[in-house]
């Protein structure tokens, strides 16, 4: 199968485009492929502009509608760039319980971040995810890989900090 | 396999392998090689041990004793006082948290005892990377059973006897699922595992997955026979990582045990299985919207019916059962239906896995009898409300559930015994509230939950759960009025009745179920302006109380605002005008003074 030449992007490298190109050929013929290819793209750029998201449309075959509907509709997806750490706090019912908003609170205002949103220079992102499943860690909050338990809201910041 | 006297299971589930358990592990492996008894001390990584709050843990085979807390600085002398010199360290016995009593045996630490494990039988006992140990623990006998030695009708009727109902939420007995696309005619079919396991605080189908994957596939493999289904997913949210990776693991064993894939233990059935990874949705647990994710769209629900018993997956024929209802099915091929009936209530058979979380002192998982009151889990198994507080309401369903209040506490673990009391059985999240929590912060808090995750296919739950948050949040922020209850209330039975799916028609229940036992606390909010459990800030002003505080400062120490003066020996006061009333200060005093 032949694909349309790459539009440019700032964010994706020539590399990243050929990686980018083996996932939509590897997956090109496979019914319901969208959301896996969707990951794998996703983690290569580490987020879906627009115009990936067009180009992975032209290369799957299907109306771009249908690929951006489905990458809206996910929280998994992120149509915005992400930071250099993203900062993950648990929303779940026993996070919250046990005191996670107070967490959220003081990340956003010291960073300036709102959920969902990435810092100006880009160091941290923050999201909220819905529980993690680690409810004997409650409060848990997750910097990039690293998880953290029974985390307190005036201990956050001392986390991280750690990460430039 | 060079036999050791001494085995060390230490827990390798999520919880534990966040407190450090790989690093213990390690550092075990080290130090038995130091001491010279690599040949005598083995350590292995098993499953979810299901005792999270104390982890990382480890069990001593066979002498059964349970160590907790295990830091990488206690190995060394551990290693040296039990394994060399025979004498267990105490200081790392669990201790009972109302005795203070310490307790060396996992099977006399009441969290264990009281439970009843079928579902979890594996857990801690075997590495869940390896099949052979799977194997000896009387693993795929029942599919080697239902495959050689069962007609697909025969499989189904053991189901029916069992009496077993669906573990995802809503409780249809599993058997008839099974039944009704067994009679459906076609040369596709399908058999889906739900592992979206999206309510939140629930987490027993991923310690399942982590502890004993290969109980789910072995559990496919029958529903597959039973059906006639040539091929399966396990649709697994991708929060889940360390599950996605053992499961993988195991299917691979499976196939080259000849255990799946191509005439599978020589019997002519061939039957494979494939993860497909969500990508965070909650409606994605319903059954519907998990086809049509796995069809590679959005994931809305659509009507019912045609069930997807008739038109599934592709249009084909398909079942789709929860990772825990497919984790019982092998044992009731082996023991029989009748033998799994034999424990619970009337119409409520087996065992139930609940993911206890919360205000309570032994956070984890707990497998009971159908039929054990909720005391029992709260206070026998999960060792009561830390602190000395006192207990609220339990939390079971997660947002299609409800609370149950302290005097319906007895209520028993029963489908039709919970629906009476408000709540649901659910997939088995409980999370147990203090008296520090406000309830109708918590309406709010599961409302905004279900608006965020409400697909938008449909209106009464696109809309009408946006309203009764606003209104909630209206309540929360002190500019509740007179009605308001009534409009939640009339709101709820119309997005409750007119809904499209399971999401939308639970959704109201948080609202509802708080409502009726603790209406006076949403009374207070609207009519006197107070929040008493003194969670909703926009009802609460700060102030320090000259007579309690005793001067320590740690209010001032804790404010991001600096809203707060203090000096050395004098009573903390707070400036209104800084205070960005974020409760750190609150949280902070040991003495409540501040209000």
């Amino acid at each position: 199968m032949m694909l349309d030449a790459h539009p440019t992007h700032p964010d994706i490298d020539f590399e990243m485009w050929g990686k980018l190109n083996d996932v939509i050929i590897e997956h090109h013929d496979s019914p319901g492929a969208v959301i896996p290819v969707l990951r794998l793209c996703q983690d290569i750029v580490g987020y879906l502009p627009v115009e990936l998201i067009d180009y992975i449309a032209r290369g799957l075959n299907l109306p771009r509608s249908q690929v951006f509907g489905v990458a809206t509709f996910y929280s998994f997806f992120s149509l915005e760039p992400k930071g250099r750490h993203n900062i993950k706090v648990c929303t779940g019912t026993a996070c919250y319980v046990k005191g996670i908003q107070s967490v959220v609170d003081t990340v956003s205002r010291t960073y300036d971040v709102e959920e969902e949103g990435t810092t100006e220079d880009r160091r941290f992102s923050l999201s909220a995810i819905r529980c993690l499943g680690a409810c004997g860690l409650a409060p848990v909050v997750v910097v990039n890989e690293d998880i953290y338990g029974d985390v307190k809201a005036d201990e956050i910041i001392e986390i991280v900090e750690k990460y430039e | 396999m060079n036999k050791a006297r001494t085995q060390l299971m230490i827990c390798g589930g999520t919880g534990c392998h966040s407190t450090g358990s790989v690093k213990v592990m390690d550092a075990l492996n080290e130090e038995i090689k130091k001491q010279g008894l690599s040949d005598e001390v083995k350590v292995i990584e098993t499953g979810c041990n299901g005792f999270c709050a104390v982890g990382p843990v480890m069990l001593v085979q066979p002498e059964g004793i349970f160590y907790q807390k295990l830091k990488v600085e206690h190995i060394p002398e551990l290693v040296e006082e039990h394994f060399l010199k025979g004498r267990p360290v105490k200081k790392h016995f669990y201790v009972e948290p109302a005795s203070k009593e310490t307790i060396p045996e996992m099977d006399e630490i009441p969290f264990f005892s009281n439970q009843l494990c079928w579902v979890m039988r594996n857990k801690g006992i075997i590495d869940p990377t390896k099949i052979d140990e799977y194997i000896a623990r009387d693993g795929y006998f029942g599919a080697a059973k239902a495959l050689n030695e069962m007609e697909p009708e025969n499989i189904v009727e053991e189901m029916l006897t069992s009496g077993m109902r669906g573990r995802g939420g809503a409780g249809f007995p599993t058997g008839m699922k099974w039944k009704f696309a067994a009679n459906s005619v076609n040369d596709t079919k399908y058999v889906l595992c739900n592992a979206d396991e999206g309510d939140p605080g629930a987490f027993m189908d991923r310690s399942i997955l982590e502890a004993d994957p290969h109980a789910v596939i072995e559990g496919m493999v029958i529903a597959a026979k039973a059906i006639n289904a040539t091929k399966g997913y396990v649709y697994c949210r991708s929060e889940y990582p360390l599950a996605i990776e053992r499961l993988e693991i195991a299917l691979k064993q499976a196939r080259d045990y000849g255990l799946l894939g191509d005439d599978i233990l020589e019997s002519g059935f061939s039957f494979d299985i494939e993860i497909y990874q969500g990508a965070g949705a909650f409606v994605c647990g319903e059954e519907t919207a998990l086809m049509r994710s796995i069809e590679g769209k959005r994931g809305m629900p659509r009507p019912r019916p045609p069930f997807p018993a008739v038109k599934g997956l592709w249009n084909k024929p398909t079942i789709l059962n929860n990772v825990e209802t497919f984790a019982n099915v092998p044992q009731i091929m082996i023991n029989g239906g009748s033998w799994y009936a034999s424990v619970g209530t009337e119409n409520s058979k087996g065992t139930k896995v609940f993911a206890l979380s919360g205000d309570v002192c032994n956070i984890g998982l707990v497998e009971v009898p159908m039929g054990t009151p909720l005391r029992k889990i709260i206070y026998d198994i999960g060792g009561g409300i830390p602190n000395k507080r006192k207990f609220k309401a339990v939390q079971l369903g997660g947002p299609s559930g409800g609370c149950v209040p302290e005097e319906y506490i007895d209520t028993v673990v029963d489908y039709e015994e919970l629906q009476k009391v408000g709540a649901i059985m659910g997939s088995g999240g409980a999370i147990v509230m203090d008296d520090r929590t406000c309830m109708v912060d918590m309406a709010r808090f599961f409302m905004e939950f279900v608006q965020d995750e409400s697909c938008g296919k449909c209106t009464p739950c696109r809309e009408g759960t946006r309203r009764l948050l606003e209104i909630l949040e209206k309540i929360c922020d002190g500019k509740g009025e007179e009605g308001d209850i009534e409009k939640l209330e009339k709101l709820s039975t119309v997005i409750k009745e007119a809904s499209l799916c399971g999401l939308g028609q639970t959704a109201p229940n948080p609202v509802l179920s708080t409502l009726q036992y603790f209406r006076h606390e949403y009374e207070a909010h609207i009519k006197e302006k107070k929040c008493h459990a003194k969670v909703c800030t926009g009802l609460l002003e700060f102030y320090v109380n000259p007579e309690l505080c005793k001067k320590c400062g740690l209010c001032y120490k804790a404010c991001p605002s600096d809203a707060i003066t203090w000096k050395k020996k004098e009573v903390a006061v707070i400036d209104r005008e800084k205070c960005i009333e974020c409760k750190n200060c609150f949280d902070k005093c040991k003495f409540n003074s501040i209000f």
